[in-house]
C-alpha cells in the first residue's frame, strides 16, 4: 500500500525569525569579509604563494562534499526504497542544493578576480577537471530541481517520473563527488595527492558529512516547529551514520597505507600522519578519535534508542571531524613542500624544501561561515514557502516497523 | 537537311565556346591553387635561425623555445639572472616574504650522501605537457605554439589551480596591488591574477634572447630552438648529457640542465 | 490628482526639450576631447568610430599578441599610449592613469565606465623598449601575407 505524507510550511515563530536573522547577519559579515579581501588583495589573508588554497577552500570543499551526501537521504528513499526515508526526500533535495550554493559562493568569492565570474561561464578548457566540475555543479542544481519537481508536483503524470529523476540525481551526485575528489586526486605534482583513491574517499566522506548535517537540520526544524519526531527514525539514521563513518575512515587508512608502502611517498606520510604536528593531531584526534570512533560509540549505544542526544552529538562531532579532515587534506597537502629533487637537500630564497606555515585569518573564516549561513538560510526560506517538511515524523506515521523496535526497547528498559 | 546541319554546327560551336570558358576557369583555379599552395610551402620551408622573428610577425609554430643551463658554470650566491629578470619584468621578492611574486630563483641542491653540490636557476620549465595548462578552467594558463607557457591574464580568474598543479613552484599569485612605477610595459601583472616566467616572450618575439640568459656573466644559459637540429642549443644537447627536473612526471621540460645532482 | 497631472506634463515637456536639444547637437560635439599628438599621424580609425570600437580593436590585438606573439605597430597598446600620452605641465613627465587628465580617464570618467586594463598594464609608455618596437613593427601588419604576395608577384616576372 502506498503511503501518503502530508507536508506543511513552517509556522511563524519568534525562533524562526531569530534563526533567519542570525543567518542573514552571518552572511553579511561573510560578504564584508570577502569585499575586504578583494579590495586589499589576498595579502590580508593567511594564504601565500606556498599555501595557495586556504580556509575558504576548506569550507567550500566541505560544503560541496556534504551537498551530494545530503541528497543521499532522498536517494535511500527513492532509489533503494527504504520506507522511513521517503518523507524526507523533499527536505533532502532542497538542503543539498542549498549546501552546494553555500559552498560555491565561498569558492567564487575567494577567487582573485570574482568580477570575472562570467569568464568562467563563457570560456572553458575542456581538459580541466575544474571546468568539468562547473558543469557538474550547474547540472546538480538542475537535476535536483527536477527531482524536487517530480516529488512535489500536483500532477500525477509528473509524479510518475519521480523514480527515474531520483535515480538520475543519485548517479549525478556520485559523478559530482568523483569530480570533487579528482580535483586533488589528479594533482600529479603534489606528494600528498596524486591518488585515485581520493574520488571514492570523497564519496564515502560525503555519505557521513551529508547525513550528519541532514540529521542536525532535520531535528532542528522538526523540534523548532514542534512537530512529532520518532526516536526510531533518528536512531536508525544514527546507526546508518555509524556505518558511513567507518567506511570513510577505511578509505583514509587505505590512503596512508598505500603511500607508506612506497618509499617515494614515505616522507610525506610520515609528515602528515605520524609526526606529531598539527596535521597529525587533526587526523588522529580530530578525524579518527572525535570524528569517527566517538560518534560511532554514540550512535550504536543503547542510549541512542530512547534519546536524540547521542545521535545529535555524534552528528556534531562528525561535522567537526569532517572539517578537521578537509583541513588536513587541503592545508596539510600544501604544507608539505614540492619535491623537485627527490632525496636531495635543497635551499633557495623561495622556501625550497621547507614545511610551509599557514595561519588562517579571520576574514577567511568569516567568509566560510557566511557560506554555511547562506545554505541554512536557503533551507529556512524554502521550508517557510514550500511544503517540504513533513507534518509528522513520528515512528508510527513513518514506518510501523520502527515503532515495534522502540517499544520493545522501552519494555526491556522498564 | 542543310538547315539541320547548320543548326548542329551552331550548337557545336556554342558548346565549344562553353568548354573553352570552363577550361579557362579551371586553369585559373588550378593556377591560383598552385600559387597559393606553393607560396605556403615556400613559407614553410624557409625559416630557421636566419629567419628571425620580427615584432609584427606571427610566431613560428615549428619552433620550440628552450634553454640549456650549464650548472658547472653556475655558482652558488650569484643572482645575476634573478636580478636581470626582476629588472626586466618588474617584480620584487622581499627576502622572507611569503606573498611576493617570484619568476625565477636560485636553488642550491646537495646530495646528502655524496656531498655533490650544484647551484641552478629554476623558473617556469616550459613543459611540452604542462600540468598548469591542463587544469586551468578558463584556458588562461596557456602554451603558445612555439612552446612558451604563460598566463593569459585577461581571462585569468585567480583560482590558483595552476599553482596547485605546477611541479616546479614556478607560478605566483599577485597578492596585492602593484604600484605603477614597478610595472613594466611588456610584463603586465596585477592583483588577483596568477603570473609566471614567460621566457621573456616580448623579447623572443622581437628576435632577442631572454633577459636572464643575456645577463649570465658565465654564459651558462643557452637559449634556442629545441626543434631545429641545426641550432646551437641542439648541437650542445647532442654533445652532452642533459637532465630535466622531475623527468619522471613526463612533463618534457623545455629547460634542461647539465650535471643535475 | 489634477495637480499631479500638471506636474507630470511639465516634466514630460522638459524631457522632450532636452531630448530634442541633444539630438540636434552633433554627436561629435558632446563628450570630452581626447588628447592626441597629431604629429605622429592619424589614429587607426576616425574619432567617433574609435569611441565605439576601441575595445574591439584592443581585444582583437590582445589575442593576436597572446597567441601569435604579434607585437608593436600602429594597433598596439604602446602605440595608443605613445600618441595619446599627456605630459605633466610642470615636470614634463607622462601622466599616469592616476591623473584625471590621462586620455582614458578623460572619456571614461565622463561616461562613468570603469577601466580594468590598468590593474595590470602600465598606463604610460615605456621609456626605451616600447619605441623601438613601434618602429620595428610599423608596416608589418600582416607580413606572412605580404611575403606571399611578393612571392606570387616575383613568380610572374
Amino acid at each position: 500500500m502506498k503511503k501518503h505524507f502530508h507536508y506543511e510550511y513552517l509556522q511563524s515563530r519568534v525562533g524562526y525569525y531569530t534563526a533567519l536573522l542570525s543567518m542573514g547577519a552571518l552572511m553579511l559579515i561573510g560578504l564584508a569579509a570577502a569585499i575586504y579581501m578583494e579590495t586589499h588583495g589576498h595579502v590580508v589573508t593567511g594564504m601565500t604563494n606556498q599555501i595557495v588554497w586556504g580556509m575558504p577552500h576548506v569550507f567550500a570543499v566541505f560544503l560541496i562534499i556534504a551537498a551530494s551526501g545530503i541528497l543521499n537521504v532522498a536517494s535511500i528513499g527513492t532509489v533503494f526504497n527504504r520506507a522511513p526515508y521517503k518523507p524526507l526526500g523533499r527536505l533532502s533535495a532542497v538542503m543539498a542544493a542549498a549546501a552546494l550554493a553555500g559552498g560555491l559562493i565561498v569558492l567564487v568569492l575567494d577567487l582573485g578576480r570574482p568580477d570575472r565570474l562570467i569568464v568562467a561561464m563563457t570560456k572553458y578548457n575542456f581538459k580541466s577537471i575544474f571546468a568539468w566540475n562547473i558543469y557538474l555543479y550547474n547540472g546538480f542544481f538542475a537535476v535536483v530541481l527536477l527531482y524536487l519537481y517530480t516529488q512535489m508536483s500536483q500532477d500525477f503524470r509528473v509524479r510518475r517520473y519521480y523514480k527515474p529523476a531520483g535515480t538520475l540525481a543519485f548517479v549525478w551526485r556520485l559523478i559530482l563527488t568523483t569530480g570533487t575528489g579528482s580535483i586533488f586526486g589528479w594533482l600529479v605534482a603534489r606528494q600528498a595527492y596524486d591518488l585515485a583513491i581520493f574520488a571514492p574517499m570523497f564519496i564515502a566522506l560525503s555519505f557521513s558529512f551529508g547525513l550528519a548535517i541532514f540529521i542536525l537540520l532535520m531535528t532542528a526544524l522538526m523540534r523548532g516547529d514542534e512537530r512529532p519526531l520518532g526516536h526510531g527514525l533518528v536512531n536508525r539514521m544514527g546507526r546508518l551514520l555509524g556505518v558511513f563513518l567507518a567506511a570513510a575512515a577505511y578509505f583514509t587508512v587505505v590512503w596512508w597505507l598505500t603511500d607508506l608502502y612506497a618509499a617515494e611517498h614515505r616522507p610525506v606520510v610520515k609528515f602528515l600522519f605520524f609526526s606529531g604536528n598539527v596535521y597529525s593531531w587533526l587526523y588522529w584526534l580530530g578525524f579518527i578519535g572525535l570524528g569517527t570512533i566517538l560518534p560511532m560509540l554514540m550512535v550504536f549505544s543503547n542510549a541512542a534508542r530512547t534519546s536524540f542526544k547521542p545521535v545529535i552529538f555524534a552528528s556534531i562531532l562528525t561535522v567537526l571531524g569532517g572539517i578537521s579532515l578537509v583541513y588536513f587534506v587541503i592545508i596539510g597537502g600544501q604544507a608539505y613542500p614540492l619535491v623537485l629533487f627527490p632525496g636531495k637537500e635543497v635551499k633557495s630564497s623561495f622556501f625550497e624544501g621547507v614545511i610551509n606555515p599557514y595561519a588562517p585569518s579571520m576574514p577567511e573564516i568569516l567568509l566560510g561561515i557566511g557560506g554555511m549561513a547562506l545554505g541554512v538560510a536557503i533551507v529556512l526560506l524554502a521550508a517557510k514557502t514550500l511544503r517540504i517538511l513533513p507534518v509528522t515524523l513520528a515512528d508510527a506515521d513513518v514506518d510501523p516497523h520502527l515503532v515495534s523496535g522502540e517499544v520493545r526497547e522501552m519494555k526491556k528498559a522498564a | 537537311m542543310s538547315d539541320q546541319g547548320a543548326r548542329d554546327r551552331n550548337e557545336r560551336a556554342r558548346h565549344e565556346e562553353i568548354d573553352a570558358a570552363r577550361r579557362e576557369f579551371l586553369r585559373n583555379i588550378a593556377a591560383a591553387s598552385v600559387v597559393s599552395l606553393g607560396g605556403g610551402m615556400m613559407l614553410y620551408t624557409m625559416g630557421g635561425e636566419a629567419f628571425a622573428k620580427k615584432p609584427g610577425d606571427p610566431l613560428d609554430p615549428r619552433k620550440r623555445w628552450g634553454m640549456l643551463i650549464d650548472t658547472s658554470k653556475c655558482t652558488s650566491g650569484c643572482e645575476k639572472c634573478v636580478e636581470a629578470c626582476k629588472k626586466e619584468n618588474g617584480w620584487e621578492a622581499e627576502p622572507g616574504s611569503q606573498t611576493d611574486v617570484q619568476w625565477i630563483r636560485k636553488v642550491d641542491v646537495k646530495d646528502p650522501k655524496t656531498g655533490f653540490m650544484a647551484s641552478l636557476p629554476v623558473m617556469c620549465q616550459h613543459c611540452a605537457n604542462p600540468p598548469c595548462v591542463d587544469v586551468c578552467p578558463t584556458g588562461a594558463s596557456m602554451q603558445r605554439a612555439d612552446g612558451i607557457v604563460k598566463v593569459n591574464m585577461h581571462i585569468c580568474i585567480g583560482c590558483r589551480y595552476c599553482m596547485m598543479a605546477c611541479p616546479y613552484k614556478a607560478r605566483s599569485f599577485v597578492h596585492e596591488e602593484i604600484p605603477e612605477e614597478n610595472k613594466r610595459f611588456h610584463a603586465p601583472m596585477g592583483k588577483g591574477c596568477v603570473t609566471s616566467c614567460d621566457l621573456c616572450a616580448h623579447r623572443v618575439d622581437a628576435g632577442q634572447i631572454p633577459a636572464c640568459a643575456e645577463a649570465c656573466p658565465e654564459g651558462a644559459m643557452l637559449f634556442g630552438d629545441l626543434n631545429d637540429p641545426g641550432s646551437e642549443l641542439r648541437k650542445r644537447l647532442k654533445e652532452i648529457r642533459s637532465y630535466q627536473i622531475r623527468a619522471d612526471l613526463g612533463t618534457d621540460t623545455g629547460i634542461r640542465y647539465t650535471r643535475l645532482p | 490628482m489634477r495637480a499631479f497631472g500638471k506636474w507630470a506634463s511639465a516634466i514630460m515637456a522638459v524631457c522632450v526639450g532636452v531630448l530634442l536639444a541633444t539630438t540636434v547637437a552633433r554627436a561629435g560635439d558632446i563628450g570630452p576631447k581626447i588628447p592626441i599628438d597629431k604629429s605622429k599621424g592619424s589614429c587607426v580609425l576616425p574619432g567617433d568610430q574609435m569611441r565605439r570600437e576601441h575595445m574591439k580593436i584592443l581585444k582583437h590585438r590582445r589575442d593576436k599578441t597572446m597567441y601569435q606573439g604579434i607585437r608593436g605597430g600602429k594597433r598596439s597598446l604602446s602605440a595608443c599610449l605613445s600618441c595619446h600620452m599627456v605630459k605633466d605641465e610642470k615636470t614634463g613627465k607622462p601622466l599616469t592613469v592616476a591623473s584625471p587628465k590621462h586620455f582614458c580617464r578623460v572619456c571614461h570618467d565622463y561616461a562613468a565606465v570603469k577601466v580594468d586594463c590598468w590593474e595590470c598594464h602600465k598606463s604610460v609608455p615605456e621609456e626605451a623598449g616600447g619605441q623601438a618596437l613601434l618602429k620595428d613593427g610599423a608596416g608589418l601588419k600582416d607580413s606572412k601575407f605580404a611575403q606571399l604576395m611578393k612571392y606570387v608577384q616575383g613568380g610572374r616576372k
